[in-house]
Formats: structure tokens, C-alpha cells, sequence
């Protein structure tokens, strides 16, 4: 058990608070500037010279955001899908006819974003025109497949996966429960998704083979996968949950490993985009970096007031931010 | 942690008046502000600022349990509603008029987020003073939202004789004696009366006695004994104080044929152990036959009180607070549901007395 007030390494007073004052949601990097995806409304853009400007997105809750590193994508509850780049001037990508919530949001290859309300699942392509698919049941997920142009749609009792461009049917993966967040595992062979159980379900999609990944205590809310794809990382414990997908099975028949057991819940973990390092967010208000090789940590934020909500590392792994629930953030260069 | 906000959830098969008293909740000046979840999005008209369309879709857990089932629309809602902190004091949650109340009550059982930030404040379903005994024979749901009820409002009142409202109470109370009940007219009833009022925060889970009507009779009403058949003496339903002696003539006595509830108690101390092994086996086998349970438990060697309250198979209990000098250390259980064994759970409960 750590302790993170005796002589745990701490990089706590390099961190640059940035004001924010509402609940911070997520966080996402536009080259060297963090973008906080505010609970409401806005997206707070902070530079590193320390400026910070909030820019007005939606009219509204913003429900989901997702970001390719050149731009963010947010749906909000006013039935909007906005997208903001670096000329820090949102735009429009589309809105639902009947303003439905925009419940789920992903950026794909070529500029490509998709979006779902309610049970429709909708593409706007890079070149060409929308698409929609009506799903079986609510979408509780998005994620485009890393190469082709594909999305994975999660719902309740599997995963279809679409193809946009193509008239068949979408080839459905099926489990029993609600599938929420989705992803695709980087080398493109796995599907894995977080379910409301407190569980993580994930099919071979070679040949369909089912993994059941639990002993969770809680949901999973953010997975994310380490450099290279080799190891997901995931909140839902309160130690950092690492499965291993190295090796031809995956994590089939295999232990993960457990990291920075600690007295608080994992609520958001965010890997470092090179080395083997996870930032680890608990639901005390904790943030630690975490050195895979031998488990070394690093606090990066002492317990807080409210939960980690948001835990983002810019592109080359030099500067990492976090949001919390009470609308307190900040940035730290490494 | 900060208070977390309030959830009313409105029932009543179609027609009682729902939307009557969702529009009455929302227009009174009140000062609060509601978010709204409603079915039939923008096909009823509703003036409020937070107003969200459900889709009722119900899933199961994968626990095993087929009566483990939950509102998945409702925890995505729940999540979204509480992004926007401070433009709303409470929710009301209107299901449609041929919902199951449990899976939206198991919904704040199951999700860790939503259990967190909300709680389910009461099960409020309406009912049509002049049809409910008709729905009660032939439409499985109306009978559901009366047991699983906290209150009750009987509604449309002015459309029946006093003999039929009487009537209709006694059938309501032979299913669910212990809903707080109230007879309305176009559901006009003080919001106090369905709003806060914390029927599943374990905290109030003081008084479980069964609330019957001292009512005003002047009419006699001993006349009807060709109907269903008469709880007799050798029921051993707890009814409180009351007396109900039918030479009286005040009040008579539906039995339900399908839905019952009941209460048992014991002033003997219960062994913990014993009593948890045979609770939670006891909803894992019955679970999908029990609507709701409560209880307030006094355990051996054990100076505090200890209540717990279930829907279904799922259970909530916890300490609650010391016994007190002179208070009788009692355990009472109460239990509403569908073609429940009596003498089965009276022998498992009494099994439980510590020796």
C-alpha cells in the first residue's frame, strides 16, 4: 500500500494548476496545448505560456468527446456534434433532426466521425457521404477499427462491427449484458469491450473466441492500451489492472498484471504513448505515474476533494494532464 | 460528499393520471427544479426546462438472475443529467403505463455512479379509483405497481360512490398494506406528499407497521362476502392494531389470490449468521416472486439495530443505530410478492433465532 505523503517520489509541485472551476470530463492534447472538455458547455484550452481560453461548444451537457490529436469531437445533450482544431474555431460536424442527445462520439482514420443517439449509429466520412446504421438495442459504444474503414458498435448483448461503405449486413459479436465502451486492441485482433457488469469482455476476431476479463469491483470506465498495444491498462480496481495481449492468445488463460494497489479505486488510467508507463487517476483525488517495469510510482497529484475525472498525455508522452469531478486541473511537464 | 439528489419514480397504468400529476409536480410554486424522464417523448405536453425521453429498455444482469434486470436508459440518462450540476434539485422518472417499477428501482441498486449521486426517493403510482379493481383481475401490471408502490394516490375519486371507493382501497390494501395512501381528485394532492419521501433510505425504515384507514363509516360495508373470500382468523396476517372484527363492519378484507404481503416477527434475537444464510438464499431461490422486502433486525450479542430492504433478489442492509433503553427489541420482516409460502418463511425465520 502506498502512501503518498511519506517518501513516495513526488513530482506534485511541478504541476501547473489551471483554472477551471466545473467538472472536467475529459482532457485531450492539440499539439502543446491541453483541451479540458468541460461537464457543460465549454472546452478550456490551456497553452504553455499559461493562457487559458475557454471556447463555448455546446448549448448544453457534453456527453462524450474523442480526439485524434489535431482535433476534438464532442456530442452534447442539445443534439450537436461539434468539432474543434487549432484555430480554436468550433464547427459544426452534424446535428440529430430530432436534437436527441448525442450520447457517444469517435474520430476515425481520415478525418472520418461517428456518432450515435439513442439506437442510430451515424458516420460522417472524410470524403463522401453520411451513413447511418439503427442498432438493435441503444449504442453504448464507438470505436473505428485502427486500419479500414470500420466501426465497432457496442450495444446491449455484443458488438456489431460496420462496415459504412458496405451494403452487408454488419457482422454482429454477441455476449449477453449491456457492452459500453468499445475498443479495437492496436494491432487490429482483438475487440474488447467494458461492460456494466463490473467485467471486461473481448472477442478474437479471427475466430470469434471469447475472453472474459473480471474481479473487477467496479465498473470499468477507462481502459487505454499501453505503447505498442502490448499491455490494456484499466481503472475498476483498486490497484491498476494490466491484461497482457503480447503473445498469440492474448490475455486467453493468462494473470494481469496489478500495480499501485492502494486504499482508493483506479477511476482513470492513461499510458504513455512510448515508454511503459501508466498515469493512474483514483477516485480520492489521487494521480500517480506508474513504471510497468518494476512498479515504481511517482505522485503526480495528492489526494483532492473529488475524484479523477479526466487523465490525458500530449503526443510524445512530455506533458501530462488531469481533470477532476470538482473542476480542479492541471498540467505537468516531464 | 454532496447530498445526492432525489428520484421520484411516477407508475400507474394507462389513463390514472400520470401526466396529471407530473404537470401538477412541475406548475406548483414550489421553487424546485425538476429534470424530467418521460416516455412517448414530445407526445404529452410537459413545460419544463430538462426534459428527457426514455426508452424503457430493460436488460438483464449476468448474475444468474432472471429477475435481475435494470433500466440501461436510465443509467446513461442519469449520468448525462448529472453532467449538468445545479440546474436541477430533483428527477422524476414517468414510466409508461405497462412498466415493471422493479427493473427502475434494481437500477439504483446496480450502477455504482448512479447509486452514488442519486437515490430513489419513492415509488409513486397513480390509480384509477373507477377501473383499478377491473385491472387488478386482468392486467398483471397494474397489480405490480400497486405492491411495489410506497404511495398510492387513488385517483379520480368524484367518479365512484363511496362504497366503490371503499371497495377499491380494501383490494388495494390486501395486496400492499403498507403504501401511504391518498384519494385524489385530478390528482390534487400536497407535494409533500409524494415528493422527499426517502422510502428507500434504510435511515427511515423506522416504522414498517401496516397503514390502514380509520376511516368514517357510516356505510356498511359487511355485505360483500361473495367477493374473492374474507382473510379469516387462521391467516396470521399482521395487521397492526387495528381492529378488524368483521361484526364491527368497519373494514373488510380482500385476499389476493396471487399477491400477498405479510410481516413476521419475533422478540427472540436472531443469529446474524444463521439469519443472512437464510435471507439471501432465500431471495436467490423466491427472488423473482418477492416485489419488496424490509426488515428491522435485532441480532444476539448485538447492541445495535440492523435494517435491510430488497427488491427482487437484491438486498441493501446495514447497522442503523443502537438499540434504545426501553425500546422493544424486536425483528420484524415484511415481505410483498407474488404466491409467497407463508408457513415456509415463518419456519426459515423463526430458524434463525439464536439458541
Amino acid at each position: 500500500m502506498i502512501d503518498p505523503f511519506s517518501n513516495t517520489a513526488s513530482i506534485t509541485e511541478r504541476v501547473r494548476p489551471v483554472a477551471i472551476e466545473t467538472g472536467v470530463v475529459a482532457v485531450h492534447f492539440l499539439g502543446d496545448i491541453a483541451a479540458f472538455v468541460l461537464a457543460e458547455e465549454a472546452i478550456v484550452l490551456a497553452s504553455p505560456d499559461g493562457e487559458t481560453k475557454r471556447i463555448a461548444v455546446h448549448d448544453g451537457a457534453i456527453l462524450s468527446s474523442a480526439s485524434d490529436g489535431k482535433r476534438i469531437v464532442t456530442g452534447g445533450d442539445d443534439g450537436k456534434i461539434v468539432s474543434l482544431g487549432s484555430n480554436n474555431a468550433p464547427s459544426s460536424v452534424a446535428s440529430d433532426p430530432k436534437r436527441r442527445w448525442i450520447d457517444r462520439v469517435a474520430l476515425g482514420p481520415d478525418g472520418a466521425v461517428a456518432w450515435s443517439a439513442g439506437k442510430t449509429a451515424s458516420v460522417k466520412p472524410g470524403k463522401g457521404v453520411d451513413r447511418t446504421w439503427e442498432g438493435p438495442s441503444t449504442v453504448g459504444g464507438l470505436a473505428f477499427a485502427p486500419k479500414g474503414f470500420r466501426l465497432a458498435v457496442a450495444h446491449y448483448n455484443g458488438v456489431s462491427l460496420w462496415f459504412p461503405n458496405a451494403s452487408a449486413a454488419p457482422e454482429m459479436f454477441e455476449w449477453k449484458g449491456s457492452h459500453l465502451d468499445v475498443a479495437f486492441s492496436p494491432d487490429g485482433k482483438y475487440l474488447i469491450t467494458a461492460m456494466q457488469e463490473p467485467m471486461l469482455h473481448g472477442w478474437r476476431l479471427a475466430d470469434g473466441k471469447h475472453m472474459r476479463m473480471s474481479g473487477y469491483a467496479a465498473r470499468v470506465r477507462s481502459i487505454d492500451w499501453t505503447a505498442g498495444g502490448r499491455q490494456l491498462a484499466s481503472s475498476g480496481s483498486d490497484k491498476l489492472i494490466l491484461w497482457p495481449f503480447h503473445g498469440k492468445d492474448g490475455p486467453m488463460g493468462r494473470s494481469p498484471g496489478m500495480f499501485a494497489a492502494y486504499k482508493s479505486r483506479v477511476v482513470q488510467v492513461a499510458c504513455h504513448p512510448k515508454s511503459d508507463v501508466v498515469a493512474v487517476g483514483y477516485e480520492d483525488g489521487l494521480a500517480l505515474l506508474v513504471r510497468i517495469e518494476d512498479g515504481a510510482e511517482i505522485v503526480v497529484r495528492r489526494p483532492g476533494d473529488s475524484p479523477i475525472s479526466a487523465l490525458a498525455w500530449g503526443a510524445h508522452g512530455s506533458k501530462l494532464a488531469f481533470g477532476t469531478e470538482g473542476g480542479e486541473a492541471g498540467i505537468v511537464d516531464l | 460528499m454532496s447530498e445526492k439528489i432525489p428520484v421520484t419514480v411516477l407508475t400507474g397504468y394507462l389513463g390514472a393520471g400520470k401526466t396529471t400529476l407530473l404537470n401538477r409536480i412541475l406548475s406548483e410554486p414550489h421553487g424546485q427544479k425538476f429534470a424530467v424522464i418521460v416516455n412517448e417523448f414530445g407526445e404529452i405536453g410537459i413545460d419544463n426546462d430538462l426534459i428527457v425521453g426514455a426508452d424503457e429498455e430493460v436488460f438483464e444482469m449476468n448474475n444468474g438472475c432472471i429477475c435481475c434486470t435494470v433500466r440501461g436508459d436510465l443509467i446513461r440518462i442519469i449520468d448525462g443529467l448529472l453532467r449538468r450540476k445545479g440546474k436541477f434539485d430533483a428527477i422524476i422518472v414517468e414510466t409508461t403505463g405497462l412498466a415493471d417499477p422493479a427493473p427502475v428501482a434494481q437500477t439504483f441498486f446496480v450502477d455504482e455512479q448512479v447509486s452514488r449521486k442519486t437515490s430513489l426517493d419513492a415509488v409513486v403510482t397513480v390509480a384509477d379509483a373507477k377501473w383499478l379493481s377491473e385491472r387488478l383481475k386482468d392486467a398483471p401490471e397494474a397489480k405490480n405497481q400497486i405492491a411495489f408502490a410506497d404511495v398510492i394516490l387513488l385517483n379520480k375519486t368524484d367518479l365512484v360512490s363511496a362504497d366503490a371507493l371503499h371497495d377499491v382501497e380494501m383490494r388495494i390494501r390486501a395486496i400492499n398494506p403498507y403504501a401511504k395512501l391518498h384519494r385524489t381528485e385530478r390528482c390534487s394532492v400536497p407535494l409533500d406528499a409524494v415528493l422527499g419521501r426517502n422510502a428507500f433510505d434504510l435511515n427511515r425504515i423506522l416504522e414498517i407497521e401496516p397503514e390502514f384507514l380509520e376511516t368514517d363509516d357510516h356505510h356498511h360495508h359487511d355485505h360483500h362476502h361473495d367477493h374473492d373470500h374474507h382473510c379469516d382468523d387462521h391467516c396470521h396476517h399482521d395487521h397492526g392494531h387495528h381492529d378488524h372484527g368483521h361484526h364491527h363492519g368497519k373494514l373488510k378484507h380482500y385476499h389476493d389470490e396471487e399477491m400477498q404481503s405479510f410481516s413476521l416477527k419475533t422478540e427472540k434475537p436472531l443469529d446474524s449468521e444463521k439469519f443472512f444464510a437464510w435471507i439471501q438464499g432465500f431471495v436467490a431461490r423466491e427472488g423473482i416472486n418477492v416485489l419488496r422486502s424490509k426488515g428491522i433486525l435485532s441480532f444476539k450479542d448485538d447492541p445495535e439495530r440492523f435494517v435491510f430492504q430488497g427488491v427482487h433478489m437484491m438486498l441493501d442492509g446495514d447497522h442503523q443505530r443502537p438499540w434504545q433503553d426501553g425500546e422493544k427489541r424486536e425483528s420484524r420482516i415484511v415481505f410483498i410478492g407474488r404466491n409467497l409460502v407463508e408457513d415456509d418463511i415463518r419456519r426459515g425465520f423463526e430458524s434463525c433465532v439464536a439458541s
